[in-house]
């Protein structure tokens, strides 16, 4: 187990001359021991490169990777010491379940009955005791993604766990077990688990600290409740949420926010001097209000969808348009209807160039 | 009461007609002719004697078939043997990607593309100890060879030269299936900790398994019935040491007119190579597959 300290860019071509040439730009970052982690963000952000770093699989072009302090740029995945457990089952087809679970330890001279002990250990966890003299080759993609997943558990003493993926290829509904099953194993086990995936709610659920990566850069490292209430960029707030953050374009003026040909007062104790920001404010924190009530804005419904546990929204003034989470008790406008919306209130966030300023 | 019952209408079965009348023509009546001529002595094309299974019996008790058949077994074997492990290294040794595997790919499949009477006529002057490469070389290292007068020397010969014509079909067919590994598998076994071996055993081997089944029917097809290049190399000698099946066979029905031997000798041949499929293709299917009864302690 160790502490995982980044510091580097990478660059698939030689003499990256632009931004758009890195697969990853310069970042510093810093795992610690025990933790459980996920890289959160769209397909080609550079989520997988990263964590091929810091497996040993690529070697950054620029900058270091250390373990504990010690630098291990140059070192093998196996000097690293790494598990990694892959997007799709790579299981031995000639093995058993059980040769498959040994292999890693076969391989680095464990005497067998520890082997044995251990193996037994990591099958009970994932429940898979009563396969373990099957053929690998024979079980369903789930079964063979969990000696994946195993196989990357089953040494005690690794550095850390990747994950890359891991559960594209399980039935939703098992995805939602196994996930489950990985919370459990990090608790037992104490390792380091870092989790990549495009998916919010696997990130959301699995990780305690999720870093939200886009174009090669790692734009926020925070909790679930972070990520949420206070996005530090605009794309973290798109990103996270269903649907995502609402943002308005306008400037600050001694009257209040200007938005959409209104203006908003804006809440106290916020620091802004004049210039122009993007408002951004979730549809959660959206809700409706009495006519010329305070933060709040008058617009025109334009589409309102019944999702089941709530309803969504959406209204348009001028070329804005906002998204509301609202209960679905509530009396709703129709559609063509004017209301008036709230969307300033303490979750309210301002954007100058995309960081968050206040 | 069912109302859904669909209607009857055999008509369909003429449509079948095509298909029936080109296979009749181009495997069915040839197929029954040799049948026919199997079970008849025909003397002249007016005199004809029906023998039922007495040219089977007879060509069946033939020594020079049992030595021919000797023969031919022992080299498709060799074939295999030499041929099957040296494309899998040629396969691993090829470049994965780049102008360097088109290149290698171009070169390997090279000899592919040559007639095989051409390539018999390539080794016969290859071999030749006058101005053949090989041949003078061996000459001057000092071995007395000589492919058609020693017949160790031919069958080594014929061998070699099938090995030269046919590895890259293995090593093509191997490499094919090399490449259809994703990354991730060699990924997570270096991170195993498996060695090269290891990699080999566990990972690239048994995902080769179904192209390797494929090279080991075609090439023991193949071997089985090669006929052209041993026939322009050694003509089937010395004496009749490079005398394979076909080669037997063609004497019989064209060389002495034998024709009712040769339609049963066919026959059997070719039974011969669907029971040698058969075996292999099964032993092939089940090997490394089957579940272990042991346990893993």
């Amino acid at each position: 187990m160790a502490r995982i300290e980044l510091d580097l860019a990478h660059a698939y071509r030689a003499n990256p001359q632009q931004d758009s040439d890195y697969a990853l730009l310069p970042l510093k970052m810093t795992f610690d021991d025990g933790g459980a982690y996920a890289l959160l963000g769209p397909s080609g952000c550079g989520k997988t490169t990263l964590l091929n770093i810091m497996s040993g699989l690529v070697t950054p072009s620029q900058g270091s990777v250390r373990f504990d302090g010690k630098d291990v740029t140059g070192f093998t995945p196996q000097q690293r010491n790494i598990a990694q457990v892959f997007q799709f089952p790579v299981i031995y087809d000639t093995m058993t379940v059980a040769e498959n679970l040994a292999f890693p330890l076969r391989n680095r001279k464990m005497p067998a009955d520890q082997i044995k002990q251990r193996v037994g250990v990591i099958a009970e966890m994932l429940e898979m005791s009563g396969q373990l003299n099957q053929r690998a080759s024979n079980l369903a993609a789930d079964a063979k993604q969990k000696i994946s997943l195993g196989r990357g558990l089953v040494r005690p003493d690794v550095s850390a766990v990747l994950f890359d993926e891991p559960l594209t290829v399980i039935d939703p509904h098992l995805k939602w077990q196994l996930r489950r099953k990985l919370k459990q194993i990090h608790h037992e086990l104490k390792l380091t688990l870092i989790y990549v995936t495009h998916d919010q709610v696997e990130a959301l659920t699995f990780a305690d600290q999720v870093v939200v990566m886009t174009r090669g850069r790692a734009v926020q490292v925070g909790s679930a409740a972070d990520l949420f209430e206070r996005p530090s960029h605009t794309f973290v707030g798109h990103f996270i949420g269903s649907p995502g953050m609402n943002f308005l374009p306008g400037s600050m003026t001694a009257a209040g926010f200007h938005t959409a040909g209104a203006t908003v007062a804006a809440p106290a104790g916020r620091d802004l001097s004049d210039g122009d920001y993007k408002l951004g404010v979730r549809p959660e924190y959206v809700s409706l209000a009495d006519a010329n009530a305070e933060g709040a804005l008058p617009m025109e419904v334009s589409q309102v969808q019944d999702v089941g546990t709530h309803v969504i929204l959406s209204a348009r003034r001028e070329s804005v348009t906002l998204k509301a989470r609202l209960s679905a008790n509530t009396h709703l406008p129709a559609v063509g209807d004017s209301v008036w919306l709230r969307v300033m209130g303490e979750h309210t966030c301002f954007y100058k160039n995309e960081e968050i300023v206040a | 009461m069912s109302t859904t019952t669909k209607p009857v209408n055999q008509k369909a079965w003429f449509l079948i007609l095509p298909v029936l009348i080109c296979v009749a023509f181009s495997a069915i009546v040839p197929l029954m002719v040799v049948v026919n001529y199997s079970v008849q002595d025909i003397i002249s094309p007016e005199r004809r004697v029906f023998v039922g299974t007495e040219w089977f019996a007879a060509i069946m008790r033939d020594e020079e078939l049992h030595g021919a058949l000797l023969r031919q077994i022992t080299y498709s074997f060799a074939v295999l043997a030499v041929e099957l492990p040296l494309g899998i290294l040629l396969a691993l040794a090829m470049p994965a990607q780049g102008w360097k595997s088109s290149a290698v790919l171009v070169i390997v499949s090279l000899s592919l593309l040559i007639p095989w009477n051409v390539v018999g006529t390539i080794w016969q002057i290859f071999g030749r100890t006058d101005i053949g490469l090989m041949g003078a070389a061996l000459q001057g290292m000092g071995i007395e060879y000589s492919y058609t007068g020693n017949a160790l020397h031919a069958w080594l010969t014929v061998l070699l030269m099938d090995v030269w014509h046919w590895t890259p079909l293995v090593a093509l067919l191997g490499y094919a299936g090399l490449r259809s590994i994703p990354d991730a598998y060699y990924q997570a076994a270096s991170i195993d900790g498996a060695s090269k071996l290891d990699v080999f055993r566990y990972v690239q081997l048994p995902k080769m398994r179904g192209v390797l089944v494929i090279a080991v029917l075609l090439r023991f097809m193949d071997s089985f019935m090669i006929y052209t290049e041993p026939f322009v190399l050694t003509g089937g000698g010395p004496g009749n040491s490079t005398t394979f099946l076909s080669q037997f066979l063609t004497q019989k029905a064209v060389g002495q007119f034998d024709l009712g031997p040769a339609a049963a000798f066919s026959l059997i041949y070719f039974l011969i190579i669907l029971l040698m499929c058969f075996i292999l293709y099964n032993w092939m299917q089940r090997v490394g597959t089957q579940s272990k009864e042991a346990g893993h302690e």
